[in-house]
């Protein structure tokens, strides 16, 4: 396997918001930056986000402007489908191993296209959580950064179809590139992995994964932004038929012994902003939010009031118990009981958002004590590997950019130990 | 200045079978007569950009690459030295999104070509800026913000000067008892470490602590601000690269709670007056001295309330939580009783809440406000307990009234800027920069907020909101020492320059810069401080005088530009509308529209700008006046939720456009040749829509009358 090495002052491992926000802001200091990303494309968990709270502004909008900053800066050097094997040695002085998954599409593309037109295999498109379809060779959503296609191993019949080899004009297809490795030795390393949605299957009295017109809160993202990108109102999965009420489900599978012990923090912040997606394209929706407590910390409070005093929207307090399905309509029978009445109240909506919450991706081989219940959080770093964003603990995308922000300076105060030692 | 461009046109990505290669390279050259141009079908490649090499190798200073968008293939397509390279957007812009082969298609891409030629052949060397930097920190406030940034950049190498109003360091939190558990196991309330952080400071050789101090005033600007401090009574100014404002907070006035009993029984506390009962040891009545049985703790007392403070403080139900673990931990029979409208222990804190239960002698309600009743011996609580629907009434020996916080009161930093002393604030005293993504970005360069100054958090965030601001700092100073400006144009070296013979003293530049970037003479003259300047041209666009440019961005290369687009007589019926799409939406926005494939009409043509803050209005009555039909600038959003990274260029612009209305009138020219339209990024799948409708309007509207003069 073809290996090589390379030197800098900091790995960042995760190119999300927090990722990217560490790389430009080291960079922006000084600093030579390397940041490798699992994923075909950088963005993380955010990029996928239809608009961010409070202010109801895109993602893509901040992304562009750290995007500008990488392609601009020499310093920052980046490597997507890369995960990190191992790190070792100490802080001022570490070697990560790394493994870069082949891409099947080298530098040469253009992203124009042609190879997708011709290719014959289509496959649910993931990025969208199946509504839309891709080709095996495809571009993962539009503002994807790399603007480099990407063959998907697992469904491309390979050199014996070759088709789009042949329509491609830049020779950037190569359907035999192998893995590669590559060791990389830096002063210090943050690690930005970032976190995965809770998987809501598990939640087996609300019906995910059974009815289609239960889905997440990640889900709901892309089901808005889909529409918007079409000029179309929210429809829901089953029937494509536009909604005219919806439930929303908070502390699904969080705040629960039997699931996650502790609170995300961000999906009543979440759920409030969906409403609005709502709003804006469905007004006359009915929206009934279940809730325990809403947790709106700071300025935040005032997207709350002005969400909950939008016509048609409803707050009840009292967690979901149970979630049935009429069959023959598709529509959901929300059940729960409403405190403020002292009684069990049993809604009919036209489909439901389990806001599910931030479960701990891990950070890898890196920061092993992730135990002692900080539930699988890096709640402590490890010398030289620091963590940030959501690694650490869940938080919304301005703590992880914040958060991300200031673990540069632990980076930088590594660097700083590490040239008094005369290194 | 050029002379010899060398013009480089792509033919790849569907460019070369929707125009006629021969036909740009003839416009190219009737152009510009000396230009050579290469056509090549895969400009990116090795071989295409060998091609480009060897012209710079040959001596040539300004290329014009004819291709895809600016927005990608950068690494390719960019070049050490002084050569300009100028990119002209043939794929995204026009191949991807108009019909191919027709002849409206043809006229847009050279219509393109030209402009970016004559772009290219007007743009200067940038001299940059590169002063002579001071890289010590000003740090604003002793307490846990102010002590951790300290730390924190003087641990990383930098000098720190860090100021404190008061004798001693450390603000609120040495008025702390305990804080509560930061990390696992959530459990007990700890140790507030503000003494060791103290002395931390003190012990450090690169931090100079300065208590008792205040500033008087602040002068200059990045990399140099002048300080002047005062110490009780003695003056010293010193010279500082950046400020870190950790100015903390003051608790909400509790004298304003009368409502909830503050002031009409000494046994009516705030849960800052709780702290010191704590440090005492056992809990004791205020009034009479008894041991502290019971005690009600009033949630969100004097917040989320439109009568006090709106929004909520973030840290008192962890507070209260923390207090009454103090007063059930010390005493097995005592309890106590948290009323709250919502319990708000986020993220990994729901532990706390959860362990803190589990004691048994906690009990939480969710009420509507309670009533408090005091009568000389008894402290009664009721509310109506919204979960089990029922009346309670809770005679307790104490209530602590949760109270929230506000940012401590100006001034504090006493900016010697001609558009004031303080940070611009946003809401309610705060000066955040309202930028969910580069949440450090205040209105004043160089200069970032940290801590319960910028937001009101609890104090671990506090600590790590000042890491941040740290890296800010240092960061700040090291781009200016490059001559770069910071976001959102980082990198940029341009500045802008003055032609001081025409200035007028209008003062629109010194009040109109968002960033306060111009100071005043007494006879009104502009005074730039360029390394305030955020490089975003505002000013450029409020210029009367037209007296303002950059070396790569002015008035005349624009004007310039609008020059070179070819207007087709009023009987060939092919209007002409002129797009200024602001780099950071609008542009990409059209980028994104072209990925997909979106179609939009081929009379529009395009010029990209810094911000539409920049677009000075003599450019859009040049454009009129040479014919073309419709002038439209597209770009961010403003209003509360504004996303104008130049806070308020696209507002200006807007305002502007309105009052140009009136010389429209003047001109027998219709208003609604004019359009300003906000798109949020995610919106680009509007934006063909939004060019095709503008269009038709001016076509409704009917022809330039000054088109065939």
């Amino acid at each position: 396997m073809q290996s090589s090495t390379i030197e800098t002052d900091i790995l960042v491992v995760g190119g999300g918001v927090s990722g990217i926000a560490a790389a430009v802001e080291a960079a922006d200091c000084g600093y030579n930056v390397v940041l490798i990303e699992k994923e075909p494309f950088l963005g993380g968990m955010a990029i996928r986000m239809h608009r961010y709270f409070p202010k109801l502004c895109p993602p893509i909008c901040g992304f562009e402007l750290n995007f500008r900053r990488i392609k601009s800066n020499a310093r920052i050097r980046f490597f997507t489908l890369a995960t990190l094997n191992s790190i070792s040695g100490i802080d001022g002085d570490l070697t990560a191993s790394v493994r870069l998954q082949p891409r099947m599409v080298n530098d040469n593309c253009t992203a124009c296209g042609d190879c997708a037109g011709v290719c014959p295999v289509e496959k649910p498109d993931e990025f969208n959580y199946g509504w839309g379809t891709r080709r095996a060779i495809y571009l993962p959503h539009v503002q994807a950064y790399p603007q480099t296609y990407i063959v998907d191993g697992q469904s491309c019949p390979g050199t014996e179809c070759a088709k789009c080899i042949s329509a491609c004009r830049y020779g950037a297809i190569d359907l035999q590139m192998g893995e590669r490795s590559l060791q990389i030795k830096c002063s210090s390393a943050i690690m930005a992995t970032g976190w995965q949605p809770y998987d809501a299957a598990r939640l087996t009295a609300l019906g995910y994964g059974r009815f289609p017109n239960v889905i997440t809160n990640m889900m709901m993202e892309r089901l808005a932004a889909v529409a918007v990108s079409k000029g179309r109102r929210i429809t829901r999965p089953s029937d494509d038929r536009e909604i005219s009420s919806i439930a929303f489900v908070q502390c699904a599978g969080s705040r629960d012994v039997n699931h996650l012990p502790y609170c995300s923090g961000v999906c009543c912040m979440a759920s409030l902003k969906q409403a609005s997606y709502v709003k804006d394209s469905n007004p006359e929706t009915n929206i009934y939010i279940f809730y325990i407590d809403i947790r709106t910390t700071g300025m935040q409070e005032e997207f709350f009031q002005r969400i909950a005093a939008i016509d048609n929207t409803s707050l009840v307090r009292g967690k979901v118990s149970k979630i049935s399905e009429d069959p023959a309509t598709g529509d959901l029978i929300i059940e729960a009981e409403d405190t403020s009445l002292g009684k069990m109240v049993r809604q009919r909506v036209d489909m439901a958002v389990l806001a599910t919450g931030i479960a701990p991706m891990g950070t890898g081989p890196s920061i092993g004590n992730a135990a002692e219940d900080g539930h699988g959080f890096a709640v402590r770093d490890a010398p030289g590997i620091f963590a940030a964003g959501c690694a650490k603990r869940p938080m919304d995308v301005s703590s992880s950019i914040r958060d991300a922000t200031g673990t540069v300076l632990k980076s930088m105060q590594s660097a700083r130990r590490r040239q008094s030692r005369g290194g | 200045m050029a002379d010899k461009p060398a013009v480089f046109l792509c033919s790849g990505c569907g460019i070369g079978d929707s125009l006629s290669m021969e036909g740009l390279s003839s416009t190219a050259s009737s152009q510009s007569p000396d230009s050579t141009c290469r056509i090549h079908p895969a400009l990116c490649s090795q071989e295409g950009l060998r091609l480009i090499v060897d012209g710079l190798s040959a001596g040539v200073t300004t290329i014009v690459i004819g291709a895809c968008s600016p927005r990608v293939k950068q690494e390719c397509f960019s070049y050490d030295g002084p050569a300009v390279v100028e990119r002209v957007n043939l794929r995204e812009h026009v191949a991807w999104t108009h019909e191919p082969g027709h002849p409206d298609t043809q006229a847009m891409a050279e219509d393109s070509l030209r402009m970016g030629i004559v772009r290219a052949l007007k743009v200067s060397d940038i001299k940059p800026f590169t002063p002579e930097v001071s890289r010590t920190i000003l740090v604003v406030g002793g307490g846990i913000s102010g002590l951790s940034a300290a730390l924190g950049a003087a641990d990383a190498g930098s000098r720190v000067c860090l100021v404190e109003k008061s004798p001693s360091l450390g603000g609120w939190v040495t008025r702390l008892h305990r804080q509560y558990p930061k990390e696992p196991p959530f459990r007990e309330p700890l140790e507030t470490g503000i003494e060791s952080l103290v002395k931390a400071a003190q012990a450090h050789p690169l931090i100079r602590i300065l208590p008792s101090t205040i500033i008087e005033k602040i002068e200059g600007s990045p990399g140099m601000f002048d300080v002047t401090l005062n110490s009780a009574g003695a003056s010293e100014t010193i010279r500082v690269g950046a400020v870190i404002m950790a100015t903390g907070f003051q608790p909400y006035d509790p004298d304003r709670l009368g409502h909830l009993g503050f002031g009409s029984h000494p046994d009516v506390i705030t849960s800052v007056q709780m702290e010191q009962l704590a440090s005492e040891g056992v809990i004791k009545r205020p009034s009479d001295g008894k041991t502290v049985q019971t005690a009600a703790f009033i949630q969100c007392a004097g917040q989320l309330d439109s009568d006090h403070l709106p929004y909520c403080s973030s840290f008192c139900c962890l507070t209260s939580l923390k207090q009454a673990l103090y007063l059930t931990g010390n005493n097995a029979e005592s309890k106590a009783y948290i009323l709250y409208k919502h319990f708000r222990t986020p993220s990994l804190y729901e532990d706390f809440y959860r362990n803190a239960q589990e004691s048994g002698s906690i009990f939480l309600s969710r009420t509507e406000t309670p009533r408090i009743i005091t009568a000389v011996d008894m402290l009664t609580v009721e509310a109506q307990d919204l979960l089990l629907n029922e009346k309670i009434s809770l005679n307790v020996d104490l209530v602590v009234l949760a109270t929230g916080m506000v940012p401590s009161p100006a001034p504090a930093l006493n900016l010697a800027y001609r558009q004031g002393g303080e940070l611009p604030e946003l809401r309610y005293g705060f000066p955040d920069s309202h930028f969910i993504c580069f949440p450090y970005e205040t209105r004043r360069t160089g200069i970032y907020a940290a801590g319960c100054a910028r937001q009101p958090m609890d104090s671990l965030s506090s600590r790590e909101d000042a890491y941040g601001a740290a890296v800010k700092a240092i960061q700040c100073i090291e781009m200016v020492a490059r001559g770069e400006s910071v976001h959102p144009r980082a990198g940029d070296r341009s500045y802008p320059e003055l032609y001081m013979p025409r200035c007028t003293q209008c003062k629109r530049c010194t009040e109109e810069c968002p960033f306060g970037m111009y100071d005043e003479d007494s006879k009104f003259n502009p005074l730039p401080n360029p390394t305030r300047c955020r490089r975003c041209g505002i000013c450029m666009g409020a210029c009367p005088e037209r007296i303002i440019s950059f070396a790569d961005y002015s008035v005349d290369i624009t004007s310039s530009m609008i020059k070179a687009i070819e207007i087709p007589e009023t009987d060939e019926e092919k209007p002409r509308i002129l797009a200024f799409l602001c780099e950071n939406d609008a542009y990409p926005a059209l980028d994104m529209a072209g990925v997909r494939r979106m179609r939009f009409n081929p009379h529009t043509r395009i010029i990209p700008v810094r911000c539409l803050g920049s677009i000075n209005m003599v450019c859009i009555t040049d454009a009129l006046s040479r014919g073309i039909d419709g002038v439209i600038l597209v770009g961010c959003k403003h209003g509360d939720d504004y996303q104008c990274h130049n806070i308020t260029g696209s507002e200006l612009a807007e305002t502007r456009i309105v009052k140009m209305k009136d010389t429209l009138d003047k001109l027998s020219l219709e208003a609604g040749r004019l359009r300003v339209v906000q798109l949020s990024l995610e919106e680009y799948g509007r934006l063909p829509a939004i060019l095709d409708e503008f269009l038709e309007s001016i076509v409704e509207i009917g022809p330039n009358p000054y088109k065939d003069l």
